[in-house]
C-alpha cells in the first residue's frame, strides 16, 4: 500500500497542483517542510535523558511513568550494607519507542549510589566524567574521517531530584509568608541566622549542579510531591529557585516566547518558567476514583492523580520534556554545551602541544607522542593549523609583553 | 485489593489492569483517558517550527552557452525576477572574455516559509573559441565554497548555523541540437558530477517536435551512460526502495526539454506563463507541451531537501576527506610535494 503511493508520489505531484498553479505566485517551496518532515521520521530520533538524585526519591517510577516503559524490571535493590562500599555507577537503558510512525531511540542514563554514602564528596565526578566521555566521543566521530553514521550519544537532559523533605519548618503559624521570605531575601544573604529560613537546597544538591550546570541542561525537579500541601509546594519552589539563583546555579532556560505567538502560547509558556522546579509524583499503577481509572497512588485519605495538574507538575515535564521542549534541549545540548567542550578541548590540546614543543624539539612524525583524542591522519593537520595559529598569537602576546616590560624598565630608570 | 497491588508493585507495571499501561506502542485503553500516549510526534511539529523560523538556504548554478535562456528559465521556476539580468540593470549583452562566476541573493517566502535562494550565473561557459578549461573557474568555485564551510566548521567558536554558501544543484542546459551530446557538454559534466549535482535540461526544447525530443533523450542519456557520468538522482544515492522506485521514474525522463518564459498570455480564458507564436502558444506549465513542470518538481516540491542532503552528506564530506588527506601528506613530507601532484588531487 506505501509503495504504491509513493508510485504515484512524482507524478500526482504534478498533476494536482492545477489549483496552486493559478496561483500565480505559488512556487511550490512551501513543501519544504515535510520534504525534511519526511526525511526525519524516516531516520527516527534519539534522546538521552539523565536521572540524577538519591536512591528513593521515585527516580525509576518517573522515569517509567514518562515514557511508559518498563526499563527498571529487573533491578534488584540493595540493602544498606551491601551500598556502604558501592560507588557511583552510570546505568544505561536504551528503548525504542514508537508513536503514530514517529521511531524514538531513547537512552536513560541512571546514577545508581549518587548522594548513598557516608561520605559524598565528589561523587558527581563519575556523572561529570561520564558526560565529558561523551561529549569526547561525538567530537573524535565529528573530526574523523567517515562520518556517516555518527551516533549521538551525549545527554540532552538531566533531571536533578530534590528531596521533599527539605529543612525548615513550613506549617504553623511560625511559616513565613511569601511576602516575608520576598522582603528577608536580602538580609539572608549577609546572615543566615534565622532557623525559619534554612535552606531547601543541600550542600549536595548545590555542588552537584554547580559541577555540572555547563555540561548539561538541569531541570530540577521537587520529588515526592505528595509529601507536601499546596501552600507548601508553593513555598518550597520559590525558595528553592531563590537559592538556585544565589548559588549561581544555571538551570535550562526555557526559550522566552516569540512577539507574534498567539496569547495561549505565552501563558503557557509563562506558566511553564513559574513551575520550576517541577512537583513530580509518578505511579505505574491504575487504580480507580469516582469510577473512572486513573494512573495514580492509592492512600487511605485519598488517590493522588499523576495526570491531574492540580495535584502534581507531572504533566507539565512531561509536556515539556517531550511535547514541546524536546528539539530546544538537544538543541542547547549541541550548540552550547557541546561547542564549550569542544572550545576548551582543542585549546587545552593546542596548549599541551605548545608545552611539549617548547621542552623539546619535536618532529612531525613523532606526533603519536601527543595526547590527542583524535582520528590519527586525518585532525592532525587541522591541529597543525590550529597550533600555528596559536604559536603566532603567543608570539605577538610575547613581543608584545617584552615592549611593555621594556618600557616600564625605562621608565623606572628614568626616575 | 487495588490497595495492595499499588503498594506491592511500586515499581513495576500493574498487571491487575494489563489493557493500560501496557499498550506503549499506540493501543488505545478504554475510556477519555488515552494511558499509553506519551506524545512523541511532536517533537516533528517542534521541528517545523524551528525550520520555519530559521528559514531554508539554496543555491543553484546555472550553466550553458548564452542565449539558451538560463536567467528567463530561473526566473519562470521562481516566479520572479531572480537572475542576474533582471537584477543588474546594467548587464551587458556582451560575452565576457573569460568564463565569470556571478552569485545573486534573493529573500523569497511563501506560506511563511523563508528561504535565501542564491542563483548563480556562469556568464562566458562555452561561449569562447577555444574553450578547453572553461570549466576550471567552475570547479574552483564550487571547491572554494566546500573550503569556506570546511574552515568554518574546524574553527575552534563555530558560529550556531554555518552558512552554507555550498552549490547544491548545477542545472546544465544543453542546447537543442536533436542529435547528441557535444564534446564540451561531456566534458563538462563527466568533470563536475563528481563534485557536485548536476541536472542536465534541453534548452529551448520548443524547436523540437515529440519524436525529435524523445530520440535526442534517448541518445543523451545513452552517451551519459556510456561516458559513466552520473546525473542526479544518482544511482548510487537512492536510500531505500521506495526512494529507487521515484528515482528510476526520473532516470527515465531525464534530461528535461524545458521551455521557459516569464509574460502571461491568455489561453482558453486563463492566464497563462507562456511563448505566443503564429502556429500556437506554447504553454510553459502544460506537460503536453514541455516538461518545465516535472523539472520545477522535482527540483522545488520533492526533491529539494534530497539535493542539499546529498551535496552535505556525499558531496561535501567527499571533498573533506580529500582535503583532510591531502594536508596530511603535505605535512608527513619534509619536502613539499611537487605542484602537479597536488593539481592532480583537486580535478
Amino acid at each position: 500500500m506505501e509503495n504504491s503511493s509513493s508510485n504515484n508520489r512524482f507524478r500526482s505531484a504534478v498533476f494536482n497542483h492545477d489549483d496552486e498553479d493559478q496561483d500565480k505566485e505559488y512556487v511550490g517551496f512551501a513543501t519544504l517542510p515535510n520534504q525534511v518532515h519526511r526525511k526525519s521520521v524516516k531516520k527516527g530520533f534519539d534522546f538521552t535523558l539523565m536521572v540524577a538524585g538519591e536512591s528513593g526519591l521515585g527516580k525509576s517510577t518517573l522515569v517509567n511513568s514518562l515514557f511508559l516503559t518498563d526499563l527498571y524490571k529487573d533491578r534488584k535493590l540493595l540493602n544498606a550494607e551491601e551500598r556502604i562500599t558501592q560507588t557511583v555507577e552510570i546505568t544505561k537503558h536504551t528503548v525504542d519507542i514508537e508513536e503514530k510512525g514517529v521511531k524514538l531511540k531513547l537512552t536513560i542514563v541512571d546514577t545508581p549510589g549518587f548522594g548513598d554514602a557516608v561520605n559524598n564528596t565528589e561523587c558527581w565526578k563519575s556523572v561529570a566524567d561520564y558526560i565529558d566521555q561523551q561529549f569526547e566521543q561525538y567530537f573524535r566521530d565529528e573530526s574523523g574521517l567517515n562520518r556517516k553514521n555518527i551516533q549521538d550519544n551525549r545527554v540532552h537532559c538531566c533531571l536533578y531530584f530534590i528531596s521533599p523533605f527539605g529543612h525548615g519548618q513550613m506549617d504553623g503559624e511560625n511559616a513565613p509568608s511569601v511576602d516575608e521570605i520576598e522582603s528577608l531575601h536580602n538580609r539572608w544573604l549577609t546572615k543566615r541566622s534565622s532557623k525559619r529560613l534554612q535552606s531547601h537546597l543541600r550542600p549536595l544538591d548545590v555542588e552537584f549542579m554547580k559541577a555540572l550546570h555547563e555540561k548539561v541542561n538541569i531541570v530540577p525537579v521537587l520529588a515526592k510531591a505528595d509529601t507536601l500541601t499546596p501552600s507548601e509546594v508553593k513555598k518550597k519552589k520559590m525558595k528553592i529557585r531563590e537559592e538556585i539563583e544565589q548559588y549561581g546555579i544555571k538551570i535550562y532556560q526555557f526559550p522566552d516566547c516569540d512577539s507574534d505567538e498567539d496569547e495561549e502560547f505565552k501563558q503557557q509558556d509563562l506558566e511553564l518558567k513559574e513551575s520550576i522546579p517541577f512537583a513530580v509524583i509518578g505511579s505505574n499503577t491504575v487504580v480507580e476514583a469516582k469510577g473512572k481509572r486513573v494512573r495514580g497512588r492509592l492512600y487511605p485519605w485519598g488517590i493522588v492523580e499523576v495526570e491531574n495538574s492540580a495535584h502534581c507538575d507531572f504533566v507539565k515535564l512531561r509536556n515539556m520534556l517531550v511535547r514541546t521542549h524536546m528539539q530546544d534541549l538537544k538543541d542547547v545540548t549541541r550548540e552550547t554545551h557541546y561547542e564549550n567542550y569542544r572550545a576548551q578541548c582543542i585549546q587545552s590540546m593546542t596548549r599541551m602541544v605548545v608545552k611539549e614543543r617548547n621542552r623539546n624539539k619535536l618532529t612531525r612524525e613523532s606526533g603519536t607522542d601527543f595526547p590527542i583524542p583524535l582520528v590519527t591522519g586525518g585532525t592532525d593537520s587541522e591541529t597543525e593549523k590550529l597550533i600555528r595559529e596559536k604559536d603566532d598569537e603567543l608570539r605577538r602576546m610575547q613581543e608584545m609583553l617584552q615592549r611593555i616590560q621594556n618600557q616600564m624598565h625605562t621608565k623606572r630608570d628614568a626616575y | 485489593m487495588n490497595q495492595q497491588a499499588s503498594v506491592g508493585n511500586a515499581m513495576m507495571p500493574d498487571t491487575v489492569v494489563s489493557s493500560g499501561v501496557g499498550g506503549m506502542y499506540g493501543e488505545k485503553a478504554g475510556g477519555p483517558v488515552d494511558f499509553s500516549y506519551v506524545g512523541i510526534d511532536a517533537i516533528l511539529e517542534q521541528m517545523r517550527r524551528k525550520a520555519m523560523k530559521q528559514g531554508f538556504e539554496l543555491n543553484i548554478m546555472v550553466v550553458g552557452q548564452s542565449g539558451l535562456g538560463k536567467s528567463t528559465l530561473m526566473n519562470t521556476l521562481f516566479k520572479s525576477k531572480v537572475s542576474r539580468k533582471s537584477v543588474l540593470a546594467t548587464a551587458q549583452e556582451k560575452i565576457p572574455k573569460t568564463v565569470e562566476i556571478k552569485s545573486i541573493s534573493h529573500d523569497i517566502e511563501e506560506k511563511g516559509v523563508r528561504m535565501k535562494l542564491t542563483v548563480i550565473d556562469t556568464p562566458g561557459f562555452g561561449d569562447q573559441i577555444n574553450n578547453e578549461n572553461c570549466w576550471q573557474p567552475i570547479m574552483k568555485f564550487i571547491n572554494d565554497q566546500y573550503e569556506a564551510y570546511l574552515q568554518e566548521e574546524i574553527n575552534i567558536n563555530r558560529k550556531k548555523r554555518i552558512p552554507d554558501s555550498r552549490v547544491h544543484c548545477c542545472i546544465y542546459f544543453i542546447p537543442p541540437t536533436g542529435h547528441c551530446l557535444r564534446p564540451l557538454d561531456v566534458e563538462f559534466m563527466r568533470r563536475l558530477s563528481k563534485v557536485v549535482n548536476i541536472v542536465p535540461v534541453i534548452a529551448k526544447a520548443d524547436t523540437l517536435t515529440l519524436e525529435e525530443r524523445d530520440f535526442f533523450k534517448k541518445k543523451i542519456r545513452e552517451e551519459l551512460q556510456a561516458n559513466g557520468i552520473d546525473v542526479y538522482p544518482q544511482k548510487e544515492f537512492d536510500e531505500d526502495a521506495e526512494d529507487r522506485m521515484i528515482n528510476e521514474k526520473i532516470r527515465e525522463m531525464i534530461p528535461f526539454a524545458v521551455v521557459g518564459s516569464d509574460q502571461e498570455y491568455q489561453v482558453n480564458g486563463r492566464r497563462l506563463l507562456g511563448r505566443k507564436t503564429k502556429w500556437g502558444t506554447i504553454e510553459v506549465e502544460n506537460i503536453a507541451h514541455c516538461e518545465f513542470a516535472y523539472l520545477r518538481d522535482l527540483l522545488i516540491r520533492t526533491h529539494m531537501q534530497n539535493i542539499k542532503d546529498i551535496t552535505s552528506s556525499i558531496h561535501y564530506e567527499m571533498y573533506r576527506v580529500r582535503r583532510l588527506n591531502e594536508n596530511n601528506t603535505a605535512v608527513a613530507h619534509t619536502n613539499g610535494l611537487p605542484e602537479h601532484h597536488l593539481t592532480a588531487h583537486e580535478m
